[in-house]
């Protein structure tokens, strides 16, 4: 068990493109730490150069207090589960848990031992014997994941590992990797392209974009307050709409400004936060799930009210999603399956604006 | 933000410069251990290929008892005389013909391959194989024996359907359709056999769509079929050309490159001139005349690989 | 392609309407015929070495019957030619040989391809391309210089000179398609050895030799083929006949003088050709799989 830890740590590919651009990072002892952003954005480049596969172009990373540039992957003492499992095709299930063992020259009966241990753990007892050719995706995944505790490393590297098993699948082996990672408690680091997972595996989730760090904190944390305006739009599904609008003085006190018609009060609770930016074009967002319909009942303060006619109504059971437009801004809403809505056919709306976020369009950042 | 920041003593603080070293040793290990691999592939080609071909250059510039150098002597020699532009015509005659054969009758038969059912391939195929798995010097004995003179088998075939007694090997113009007729009979399996290759790697849906399209069998063959297996058979073909210029096998066994001189092609030619005739200088002279030619077929196949290579990426 | 084709299909469906069983029926008839013609004649030159070989030298001789059948089969040749120790000689020769070459051509071409395949170092490109333009070096083009070559080394009219000189003819196009092979195997099959602990080596025995085996056998298959079946390097390296190998021994010891032993000629080539055919027989699909690598891998 270990921390890792990560300094000015910079990838520079040949011609000077700069893959991940001096990032810093620090993950504790049992961790389980989720990078995620969008293809390109330097996550598995990241996790390659923890694992030793990509050589580190400047900064430094440390695992378990030694700083690891220079160690090659199998001195890292570190595991890794591939996208694509990786399994060895020509060996047994028990063999291929087995390989990284036997090449340390454990003795067999701890092999033996360990093997079994990882295989009751993972429920693949009864496939000890199968080539990797015979299993499912799912089982594949497991079999990967068995190769990794076995080894019983520092550090546990995922890389994508469900995009390749289907929806339903990759529900079912997302559960099962957090119950593995409550199990063995190994610090974990885990690279995904899929915000929910993120959400739903990690301790802290790492926004990674253009090789930078966005932002790093728990689930709630990055999904309430999120600090810019790429990790407002890359958390949350479907993601956050953002409207350009203008804060104004009042008597009654800020309002945000999108068009003449609509107008929003801001909570007295943010007017402090949001004084010194009235009068600037700012974005408002607020997340699909924050635009509802209203609720007669509900006399909570902070709920705006406006109307709009839906332009596209998608059904999904659970929840229906409204489309509109408001000054060529598609926006979506969230409505209660019940509430009987049909296109260009105005809805009655209510925003939560306790839930609103301010952003400024030059720097991205949230206010 | 979550429990962490726990301080990690002992991180040294390395030198930069220091590791970029250490980084850089890592690297050159690793392409030493590669180089190292590689070492006996290179000491073959550069000893055993390489090397060689310069010293034919060399070899060539001589007389014939290689004590004096006589620069160009040895190829203007061979350029006037006449057996010499036999030799090259034969060579031109022999690879051109059976190339285009070999060609011919191989797409044909992966064709009709492609089309019967597919449990019933495998046997057809093996059997079709077998020309080209008997080592060609042998299976030129074979031939050499059915086209004898006196107890020619073929010519016993012929005499059934009325058709007079063939000299196989007696005419020059028999002589070189037989030498042609061998080569097509051991390469057209290859054909084949390459062709069915690129055939099943056909996407069935491109016919289909063809076939939706209005496509009849035959458009179907121009448009879809021939397009898709352009680069596998100029690959197949120049293949062939480079290895028929060269052949030297059936020639030897089946003519020796008789009558008169007149199925002579290069290897056979230079084979006679070099070890037979004892003329070494001469002999490597003959051979290099091949190398042009060759070298244009190597640098349009490496062309069309690359271009293959490029399209699968 | 479609829109050049699109016009036809009124003018075609209207006429053709409701022949389409018949006319796959003729489509399939023309490829079993085409079939059948083109095995028999494939097949001819073999059967009628192997009719021959079993005649005594009086049936041949004689010009009255149908000479594609035999009236009194006989294995009087194969017999002699098996107490020939000259013969059992070329055997033995023609197995040392290829047993060499197989062995020294692997070990070469397997380094060779992990190295390039995966390893890369400077120059790794272009030795690729090196290997594959030696693969089209024709024997004939070299035979001179390397007779040369191997005379200077004492080796002419030995089999250790043909072992020296066939691996030119096999380690070419073994790398070549070892590296197609061992570029098929996906990245993260060596990072995750790498990770395991494994060095170079033995990422190389543990698991590139065993996924690629498949390549591996198509390998060992061409080499030994093409060593087996070598016929111009013998021709001119080796006079004396104890030292050829079956294929220049059977073309030019077997062949004594005018009353050629048309019988045992026969017999001879069958037994010499038979290795190559029964490995065909018996690893069909590894030998045409190694047959068309050459251009549909790498």
């Amino acid at each position: 068990m270990a921390q890792v830890h990560l300094r000015k740590v910079v990838k520079e590919y040949e011609g000077g493109v700069q893959a991940v651009k001096g990032i810093d990072l620090d993950i504790a002892d049992h961790e389980f730490v989720v990078l995620v952003g969008p293809s390109g954005c330097g996550k598995s480049t990241t996790l390659r150069m923890i694992a030793g596969l990509e050589e580190i172009s400047g900064g430094e990373i440390d695992i378990g207090g030694t700083v690891v540039n220079d160690v090659p992957p199998r001195d890292r003492d570190i595991a890794m589960v591939f996208q694509n499992y990786a399994l060895y095709p020509h060996m047994t299930v028990y063999d291929n848990m087995a390989f990284g063992l036997t090449l340390r020259k454990f003795d067999k009966g701890e092999i033996k031992r360990r093997v079994e241990n990882a295989a009751r753990i993972l429920d693949i007892g009864m496939l000890l014997d199968r080539k990797p050719k015979a299993l499912s995706g799912g089982q594949r995944q497991r079999v990967a994941m068995g190769r990794a505790i076995v080894r019983d490393p520092k550090v546990f590297l995922f890389d994508e590992p469900l995009s390749n098993l289907d929806a339903k699948l990759r529900v079912q082996m997302r559960t099962e990797i957090k119950k593995v990672h409550q199990t063995v408690r190994t610090t974990t680091v885990y690279v995904t392209h899929d915000q929910v997972e993120a959400m739903t595996l990690a301790d802290r989730v790492v926004v990674m974009n253009h090789g930078k760090i966005e932002q790093v904190g728990p689930p709630q944390e990055l999904y309430h307050h999120p600090k810019t305006r790429f990790v407002a739009g890359f958390i949350g599904s479907p993601s956050m709409n953002f409207i350009p609008a203008r804060l104004e003085e009042t008597s009654g006190g800020l309002v945000v400004r999108m068009t003449d018609r609509a107008v929003l009060p801001v909570p007295a609770s943010r007017t402090a936060r949001y004084a010194p930016h009235v009068g600037r074009d700012l974005l408002f967002g607020i997340r699909p799930e924050h635009l509802t319909e209203p609720h007669p009942n509900e006399h909570r303060p902070n709920i705006a009210h406006f109307e709009a006619a839906p332009e596209v109504v998608e059904p999904m059971g659970m929840e229906t999603l409204l489309h509109f437009w408001v000054e060529g801004h598609e926006i979506c809403a969230r409505f209660d399956p019940a509430v009987e809505v049909a296109p260009g056919k105005p809805a009655a709306m209510a925003v939560d604006m306790d839930q609103m976020h301010m952003i400024d369009p030059k720097t991205d950042l949230v206010l | 933000m979550a429990a962490d920041g726990t301080l990690v003593a002992g991180a040294p603080a390395a030198a930069g410069s220091g590791r970029a070293n250490t980084m850089q040793r890592f690297a050159r290990r690793r392409s030493t251990i590669a180089f190292l691999m590689a070492l006996p592939l290179i000491a073959l080609i550069g000893g055993l290929v390489v090397y060689p071909a310069g010293y034919a250059m060399w070899l060539s510039t001589l007389n014939r008892r290689m004590t004096a150098n006589i620069g160009l002597g040895n190829f203007e020699i061979l350029l006037e005389s006449d057996t010499f532009w036999m030799v090259i015509m034969q060579s031109c005659i022999f690879a051109v013909g059976a190339v285009i054969a070999k060609a011919l009758i191989g797409f044909w038969l992966a064709h009709m391959l492609h089309h019967i059912p597919a449990k019933g391939q495998r046997k057809w195929r093996g059997m079709l194989l077998i020309p080209w798995v008997i080592p060609p010097a042998l299976s030129t004995l074979g031939w050499w024996w059915m086209f004898d003179p006196s107890y020619s088998s073929i010519n016993w075939l012929l005499n059934i359907f009325a058709v007079p007694a063939v000299p196989w090997l007696g005419e020059p113009w028999w002589a070189r359709f037989s030498v042609i007729l061998v080569n097509v009979w051991y390469g057209s399996p290859f054909f084949m056999i390459m062709y069915l290759a690129a055939l099943k790697s056909v996407p069935d849906q491109l016919y289909e769509a063809a076939a939706i399209d209005g496509a009849t069998g035959w458009q179907g063959l121009r448009y879809v079929t021939l397009p898709m297996m352009q680069n596998i058979i100029s690959i197949t073909v120049l293949f062939s050309l480079i290895v028929t210029f060269a052949n030297y096998d059936i020639v030897r066994v089946l003519t020796n490159g008789g009558p008169r001189d007149l199925t002579q092609v290069f290897a056979s030619y230079a084979f006679q001139v070099g070890i037979l005739s004892g003329n070494l200088p001469r002999g490597a002279a003959v051979s290099l005349f091949m190398f042009p030619v060759l070298a244009v077929f190597a640098y349009f196949i490496l062309r069309g690989i690359n271009r293959r290579n490029k399209e699968q990426m | 392609m479609s829109a050049s084709t699109a016009n036809t299909i009124a003018s075609y469906t209207g006429k053709k309407l409701g022949s389409l069983r018949s006319e796959r029926r003729w489509a399939l008839w023309t490829a079993y015929a085409s079939l059948i013609v083109a095995t028999i004649i494939f097949l001819a030159p073999p059967f009628y070495m192997l009719v021959t070989s079993l005649k005594s030298s009086s049936e041949i001789s004689n010009l009255s019957g149908n000479p594609w059948l035999v009236r009194a089969p006989t294995l009087e040749n194969y017999k002699e030619l098996i107490a020939n120790p000259l013969f059992r000689g070329f055997f033995v020769n023609s197995v040392i040989i290829t047993l060499c070459v197989v062995a020294i051509s692997m070990v070469i071409s397997v380094l060779a391809a992990f190295s390039l395949a995966r390893m890369k170092f400077w120059g790794s490109q272009a030795l690729a391309t090196g290997v594959f333009l030696t693969y089209l070096v024709p024997d004939t083009l070299l035979f001179i210089p390397l007779y040369q070559i191997v005379g200077s080394l004492g080796l002419l009219n030995s089999i250790w000179g043909l072992i020296l000189i066939y691996p030119t003819l096999t380690v070419p196009f073994c790398t070549w398609i070892m590296i197609g092979y061992f570029a098929s195997i996906p990245k993260e099959l060596d990072e995750a050895a790498l990770i395991d602990g494994a060095g170079w080596m033995q990422m190389l025995t543990k698991i590139f030799i065993p996924v690629a085996l498949p390549g591996i056998i198509a390998a060992t298959i061409f080499a030994f083929t093409v060593s087996w079946a070598a016929f111009v390097y013998p021709t001119a390296f080796v006079t004396t006949p104890e030292h050829m190998p079956l294929t220049i021994g059977v073309v030019s010891q077997l062949i004594r003088g005018d009353t050629f032993a048309w019988g045992q000629i026969m017999a001879g080539a069958l037994m010499a050709a038979l290795p190559p055919v029964v490995v065909y027989a018996f690893l069909m699909d590894y030998y045409i799989a190694g047959l068309t690598a050459g251009a549909t891998k790498g």
